[in-house]
């Protein structure tokens, strides 16, 4: 059943349209993500949430109850900022209890909730000490604490990692993930980091340019992207340039080589085709019986640790990136050399061309 | 730094200093030159109209600077947070004060509040309404540059809305997460309006001249030497207020951390 639902929500400032024709419907406890680039609406949709934006058209109903038009002050929606917002002259302690003291509930009630939080985010000792005493991890976890001690209905959070380093980031984001499930909170989580929106959630919203592009799984996000974008943005993607031989059969050409996909062709024989396949799928060699093969040179080859990206060069200047896994056996191949490379036919997905059409590898932003 | 450039900055740091103290020294010698064992200064110290001068310019002052704060506050707080487009504005309002010279401002105060139908200065405590409606005018720019400076070190935005998201009502913003968090910057600017309220001789001359700034100048007439001891008190209760500044900001440096991994 739906506890959190936005329908039909608009906002515009101006003439600009920040967020156009957007539905969300989350369950109680469920992880959500907006996913998406810069500008694409995803914070202006999680401040209408919080009550900071009002829409310009639309509701949002939470646990039955229309809130669209309720101040911030009255929604009972805890919120972490990716400047963590903590009261600089509060104390650990004083900043959590903050929500408490609002509510005015009894001074032994806020001690023993605090102290059960600041233990929850594993700061029990940083109780007496002001904000700018903290790391910057320590201190989103105090607003996370903050955001948590009155026992909101909904859980937002507004990119909350992006201010701290890489190794803080992912440990900060499974202790997120680890709380939220012990606390069954509903969450709304805003970032333009695929992995952590793969990582943390149930569902991901990816958004662009003010629309909803997709929403699912991860799983389905990553493996059966709706849109064009949705494919380019989450995870890595080739997208060549492909021009069908036989739709019936799945028959086309990239690169001046034939491949066959399972994917179904809506096209006639000599349309031209985008092809979307993921580096992953790709491996180095001939591959088992029935695989896709295309032969090319050694474009360019780069260690990135526990994989090697290899781009392989086929004719008509068709690049096709591939990741392989380190493994101190491994043997690369020479930039230059002549190499097969070879994929299943049920890797691709074939897509109409669209403004990304090209050889290449496209990069989420 | 090279030694020639060290050098250069302390020959710079003499002259400023010599600059400062040497006024000083010569007001504080000339203070004792009747009688070097302090007669001006025991003169002052028995001097009813130095205290009542000295203790109503203080009142004045500290009324002015509640009614300034409870002005300048909000609006800065307010323009920064949903009307920045209003700032310029803001900004240029409260430069007017040193656009008009204050012999201007108080006859026109007195034109407009000395006779019906606003006849507030022939109230009782009138004069004193009008002094510190002037007063709170001059102070703005002082005023509202120290918060409003203290305001861009904050994050106002992120507090404010962390705050409403935690069930905070507006007067509770204010009282707890923005008063206290400008704390120095109000203390900037309520001793610059304190300083500039006890020291201001035009428009007291004018309202008040039984106020400090006018005592001071009729004793200069008759009593020079008291009038340098008076002077050199003035300084000292400066130099007490500063203190208080110094030590009230003891601790808060770096305090406001908005963001970013330490």
């Amino acid at each position: 059943m739906s506890f959190l639902t936005l329908t039909n929500i608009q906002k515009s400032f101006g003439t600009m349209v920040a967020v156009e024709d957007f539905n969300l419907s989350a369950t109680k406890g469920e992880f959500v993500s907006f996913l998406g680039p810069s500008g694409c609406g995803k914070t202006t949709t999680l401040r209408m949430i919080a009550g900071f934006e009002t829409p310009t058209s639309g509701t949002i109903v939470l646990d039955g109850g229309d809130i669209t038009y309720r101040p911030p002050n009255k929604r009972n929606i805890g919120m972490v900022f990716q400047s963590y917002a903590l009261f600089p002259n509060m104390t650990v302690a004083q900043n959590v209890g903050f929500g408490l003291r609002v509510r005015k509930r009894p001074a032994d009630q806020i001690q023993k909730r605090v102290t059960e939080l600041l233990e929850l985010i594993h700061l029990p000792d940083k109780a007496n000490q002001f904000p700018y005493q903290l790391s910057g991890g320590q201190q989103q976890r105090v607003a996370l604490a903050r955001a948590l001690a009155f026992e909101p209905e909904v859980l937002l959070l507004d990119e909350p990692l992006s201010a701290l380093d890489a190794k803080i980031r992912v440990s900060l984001r499974q202790e997120i993930r680890a709380i939220q499930r012990q606390l069954g909170i509903t969450t709304v989580y805003v970032t333009h980091d695929q992995e952590e929106a793969l990582s943390l959630s149930d569902r991901v919203v990816v958004m662009s340019r003010g629309r909803v592009e997709q929403i699912g799984t991860p799983f389905e996000i990553y493996n059966f992207p709706a849109t064009r974008f949705v494919a380019s943005f989450v995870g890595q993607l080739n997208a060549l340039p492909a021009t069908v031989v036989d739709a019936g059969s799945g028959r086309l050409t990239v690169g001046g080589q034939e491949i066959r996909v399972s994917a179904r062709i809506d096209a006639p024989a000599g349309s031209a085709m985008s092809l979307a396949l993921r580096p992953e799928m790709v491996s180095l060699g001939e591959g088992p019986e029935g695989s896709n093969r295309l032969a090319g040179t050694v474009a360019d080859v780069d260690f990135l640790g526990a994989i090697v990206r290899m781009r392989i060069r086929l004719a008509d200047a068709v690049i096709v990136a591939l990741d392989v896994f380190n493994e101190p056996t491994l043997k690369l191949p020479a930039v230059g050399s002549s190499i097969t490379i070879s994929f299943p036919a049920d890797g691709p997905l074939v897509m109409a061309p669209g403004s990304e059409a090209g050889s290449g590898t496209s990069a989420a932003a | 730094m090279s030694r020639f450039g060290a050098w250069w900055a302390w020959a710079i740091f003499i002259i400023a200093a010599l600059y400062m103290l040497v006024p000083l020294v010569a007001t504080f010698q000339f203070s004792l030159q009747q009688n070097p064992t302090g007669e001006a200064y025991r003169y002052i110290f028995n001097d009813v109209k130095f205290f009542a001068g000295l203790g109503y310019s203080f009142l004045v002052a500290v009324i002015t600077i509640v009614i300034s704060l409870l002005i300048i506050v909000p609006t800065a707080y307010w323009v920064r947070l949903k009307l920045p487009r209003l700032r310029p504005f803001i900004e240029f309002m409260t430069l007017l004060p040193f656009v008009v010279p204050p012999i201007i401002l108080v006859f026109g105060l007195i034109r407009s509040y000395g006779r019906p139908p606003l006849a507030i200065t022939s109230l009782p405590h009138g004069s004193d309404v009008v002094l510190i409606g002037a007063y709170v005018v001059l102070s703005f720019p002082y005023m509202y540059r120290a918060v409003d400076a203290g305001l861009a070190s904050l994050d106002v935005r992120s507090l404010t809305e962390a705050a409403q998201s935690m069930g905070s009502g507006w007067p509770r913003i204010l009282l707890r997460v923005i008063f206290p968090n400008l704390r120095v910057a109000i203390l900037s600017g309520a001793f610059l309006t304190l300083a500039i309220v006890v020291g201001e001789f035009t428009i007291a001359s004018y309202l008040a001249p039984w106020s400090f700034a006018p005592y001071l100048s009729q004793l200069g007439v008759f009593k020079a030497w008291s009038a340098a001891a008076v002077s050199i008190i003035s300084f000292m209760l400066t130099w007490a207020a500063m203190g208080i500044l110094i030590l009230a900001s003891r601790g808060s440096a770096g305090r406001v951390q908005i963001a970013g991994a330490r």
